[in-house]
C-alpha cells in the first residue's frame, strides 16, 4: 500500500515485537510486555494478533486468516484484507497451503506442520484475571508459581458441580512452569496444543503482551489426578461432511427450534466433502 | 433443507461501507460541512478529540469529527491511529505556562492576585436557555471588551502554586531526576507508574471517566478538599532544541488549559502541615477536563503522601488501566464480533450441568461460571 512499510508497521516497531518474540519462546507460557501500538483496527478486534503477524511475516509467506474457525467471518474477512493491502501476501483459505494462520477462537482441525506458525489473538492474556484482579498481584503469582487459587477454583467446581465449569479458555500448564491463557479457543482444542510442532504465538494488543508455545512444548490442561481433564467430544456429526471428529457450531434452521450441527472449522470441512464425504444435508462443494 | 452457509462477508463489508459513506454525508441538499467550519464553531468537540488523540492539530481533529459523524471517542481513535505512524524527531522543552498569553485566568482562593482574574470567554454565568435566535443565520455578533492580554514573551505571570510555595505554604513539586519524561505509547506501563507516566495517561484518558472518578472524591470517595488554586488558558511557545543547533527554537504554539488545585494536608510525621497540589492539563479551551485531571492527580498521589488509600480514584492501577476510550470502546464493542464457537462450549456445559442435576436433584443451580462475560 502506497505511504507504508511492508504489513504496515515501521521496522523499528517490528524489530521491538521481534525482540519480544524472542523472549516469549525462550520462556515458554511467561507473558512478555512490549510497546504494542495503535493500529489503524479497534483493540478487541486482534490488534495484538494483527502486531505479531506483522512482525513476522515475509514476503514469501501464505497468510491465512480465521475467526471462528471460519475463513468467510466479517473480521476474518477485515484482516485478511488488510495484510493483503499492506504487505500484498498471498493468502490461502487452505490451512495446509499456509505458513501463517491468524486465528481467533479456534485452532485448525488439520495437524500443524514444523514449517507454520498460528498466530493467536489473545483478548486477555491473564488466567488469573477471574480471581485476582490486580495485574500487579498476578505478576507475582506467576514470579513464584503460586497458583493455589486456580486449583482451589477447579476444586470448588467439581465439589460443586461434579466437573470443571470452564468450557473456553481452560487453564493450562506450559513446559510445566507458567499457568497460561490458550485465549478463548473450546477446551475441545487445548489437546492440540501438546507438543504441537508448530510455533504458537498469542498476542495481545490492548493488554500489551506477547507469549510463546515454541514446537513440541509440554501442554497440560489443569486437572486433577482423580479428576482428569476429559476435553468435550462431538455430539453428532457435521451435516455437510459427516466428521464426528471436528469441532461443530450449532445452527438454529428454523423458528421451531430445529437444528443442525455443522463443522466450525470451514476449510476442514470444504476438504473432507472434496475428498467425497458427505454428511446428511451435504452437497459437493 | 440445505444450509446456506454464510458467505460473502466480503461482499457485505464493501455494502456496509458505501452505506456509512451516505449516511455521513446526510441530505445532499443541504450544504457539506467543512473542515473551518468544524474548527472555527464547533472548537470545544475538537479540543476533546485532540486531547484524548493525544496530538494537537485542529484541522486533522476536525477531518476526524467529521468523518466520525460528531462521535467524539470515534474521532480520537482516528487521530490516535494517524499519530501512531508520524516520526518523532525531538521532544519540547516543557512549556512555560506563565509565560501564556492568557484568554482566560480566574482563581477560586484569592479575591484578586497578580496578573488579575480574567474570565474569558466562559460558559460560566450564562443562562443555560436554548438560544432560538442561533437557529436562524444571523450576523456575526459584535466584537466583545476583553482584558489586555499579555502577548507570549511579555511579562510572565505568575501561578497561584508560585506564590503559595514562595510563603512554603504549597509543597515544592519534586523534579523528576530524568531528563526525559516516559512515554506510555512506546513502553508498556508498569505499575506503580511514576507521576510522569500517571499525568500523561490522565491528559488523554477519557472525559467522562475522569470526571465520574474526580467526582467521586468530592463525594467522599478519597475525598482530597480542593480549592480551584488557579484556571488559565491561553496561547504557549512551543520549544525544541535542535541538536544541530544547541540552543530553543520556537516550533509554534498551541492552546492549552493549566489547572492547579491546592489540596489540604495536615502534614506527617516528617513534614509540617502545608498544601499539596493536584495538577491537571489539556489542549485547547477545557476547564472541566483540566479540573478532573487535576482532582484524579491528586488522589493517585494520596499513597506517596502517606494518607489513607482504598477509594477507587486512588488505586492507580484501577485507574489508568480503564481510563482510556479507545482501549475501553475498542474491547467493550468488540463483543458484536462472532462468538459463536465459545457459546457452544458453553450450551454444550450448561446442558451438561443441567443433565447432571436432573440426575441428582441435591446439586444446586448452574455455576456462576457458565455466565460469565464472553471474551
Amino acid at each position: 500500500m502506497k505511504g507504508y512499510n511492508f504489513a504496515y508497521l515501521d521496522e523499528q516497531t517490528k524489530r521491538m515485537i521481534r525482540r519480544a518474540i524472542l523472549k516469549a519462546v525462550a520462556i515458554p507460557g511467561h507473558q512478555i510486555p512490549f510497546g504494542a501500538r495503535e493500529m489503524p483496527l479497534p483493540y478487541g478486534w486482534g490488534t495484538g494478533g494483527i502486531q505479531v503477524t506483522a512482525a513476522i511475516l515475509g514476503a514469501d509467506d501464505v497468510l491465512k486468516v480465521i475467526d471462528q474457525g471460519a475463513d468467510d467471518t466479517t473480521n476474518a474477512v477485515s484482516i485478511r484484507r488488510f495484510f493483503a493491502a499492506t504487505a500484498g501476501v498471498r493468502t490461502t483459505t487452505r490451512t495446509a497451503e499456509a505458513s501463517v494462520i491468524q486465528t481467533r477462537h479456534r485452532i485448525p482441525e488439520t495437524p500443524l506442520t514444523e514449517a507454520q506458525i498460528l498466530v493467536y489473538q489473545v483478548p486477555q492474556p491473564e488466567p488469573l484475571y477471574r480471581l485476582e484482579p490486580s495485574r500487579s498481584e498476578t505478576t507475582q503469582m506467576h514470579a513464584l508459581a503460586d497458583y493455589g487459587a486456580m486449583h482451589v477454583k477447579l476444586y470448588e467446581d467439581i465439589a460443586r458441580w461434579g466437573q470443571v465449569a470452564i468450557s473456553y479458555d481452560y487453564p493450562v500448564m506450559v513446559a510445566g512452569r507458567y499457568l497460561t491463557s490458550p485465549s478463548p479457543i473450546p477446551a475441545f482444542d487445548n489437546p492440540k496444543l501438546h507438543r504441537m510442532p508448530a510455533l504458537q504465538l498469542f498476542g495481545a494488543g490492548r493488554e500489551k503482551r506477547i507469549y510463546a508455545i515454541p514446537p513440541y512444548t509440554d501442554v497440560r490442561s489443569l486437572d486433577f489426578d482423580d479428576h482428569p481433564f476429559a476435553p468435550p467430544h462431538a455430539r453428532g456429526a457435521c451435516a455437510l461432511c459427516g466428521a464426528t471428529d471436528a469441532y461443530l457450531d450449532e445452527v438454529v434452521i428454523d423458528d421451531r427450534g430445529r437444528r443442525m450441527f455443522v463443522c466450525s472449522d470451514t476449510d476442514h470441512c470444504a476438504t473432507r466433502r472434496d475428498a467425497g464425504h458427505l454428511g446428511a444435508e451435504g452437497v459437493a462443494p | 433443507m440445505a444450509y446456506v452457509a454464510v458467505k460473502g462477508g466480503e461482499r457485505a463489508i464493501e455494502a456496509a461501507h458505501a452505506w456509512l459513506a451516505e449516511c455521513r454525508r446526510g441530505d445532499p441538499a443541504v450544504a457539506e460541512l467543512g473542515l473551518p467550519q468544524i474548527a472555527g464553531q464547533l472548537g470545544r468537540a475538537v479540543d476533546r478529540v485532540m486531547a484524548e488523540g493525544s496530538l494537537y492539530d485542529p484541522e486533522l481533529a476536525a477531518l476526524a469529527i467529521k468523518q466520525a459523524q460528531g462521535d467524539l471517542v470515534e474521532a480520537a481513535f482516528l487521530l490516535r491511529a494517524y499519530r501512531t505512524t508520524l516520526p518523532r524527531f525531538a521532544a519540547s522543552l516543557p512549556v512555560r505556562t506563565e509565560r501564556m498569553a492568557l484568554r482566560r485566568r480566574i482563581s477560586a482562593i484569592f479575591k484578586d492576585l497578580p496578573g488579575g482574574q480574567v474570565l474569558g470567554p466562559t460558559t460560566d454565568y450564562t443562562h443555560r436557555l436554548l438560544d432560538f435566535a442561533l437557529a436562524a443565520e444571523a450576523p456575526p455578533p459584535p466584537p466583545a471588551a476583553r482584558a489586555e492580554a499579555p502577548a507570549p514573551g511579555r511579562e510572565p505571570v505568575p501561578s497561584v502554586a508560585q506564590l503559595l510555595r514562595a510563603e512554603g505554604l504549597l509543597q515544592s513539586e519534586p523534579v523528576a531526576a530524568a531528563p526525559d519524561p516516559g512515554d506510555l505509547t512506546r513502553a508498556p506501563l508498569a505499575y506503580p507508574p511514576a507521576r510522569d507516566l500517571r499525568l500523561q495517561a490522565l491528559a488523554r484518558g477519557d472525559e467522562g471517566f475522569l470526571l465520574g472518578l474526580g467526582y467521586s472524591t468530592q463525594r467522599g470517595y478519597g475525598g482530597s478538599h480542593p480549592f480551584v488554586g488557579e484556571l488559565r488558558t491561553g496561547a504557549v511557545s512551543v520549544e525544541i532544541v535542535p541538536p544541530e543547533l544547541g540552543f530553543a527554537v520556537d516550533i509554534g504554539e498551541i492552546t492549552l488549559t493549566e489547572c492547579q488545585m491546592v489540596n489540604q494536608f495536615a502534614g506527617s510525621k516528617t513534614q509540617p502541615a502545608q498544601f499539596t497540589s493536584g495538577y491537571g492539563l489539556a489542549f485547547g479551551h477545557a476547564d472541566r477536563r483540566a479540573m478532573a485531571m487535576a482532582l484524579v492527580d491528586r488522589a493517585l498521589r494520596a499513597g506517596e503522601l502517606g494518607e489513607e488509600t482504598g477509594a477507587p480514584a486512588q488505586d492507580a492501577e484501577f485507574v489508568l488501566s480503564h481510563a482510556d476510550n479507545v482501549e475501553s470502546t475498542g474491547f467493550v464493542e468488540h463483543l458484536k464480533l462472532p462468538h459463536y464457537v465459545d457459546f457452544q462450549s458453553e450450551i454444550e456445559n450448561v446442558r451438561r450441568l443441567r443433565a447432571a442435576r436432573a440426575d441428582a436433584p441435591a446439586v444446586a443451580a448452574a455455576p456462576a461460571a457458565a455466565a460469565e462475560a464472553a471474551e
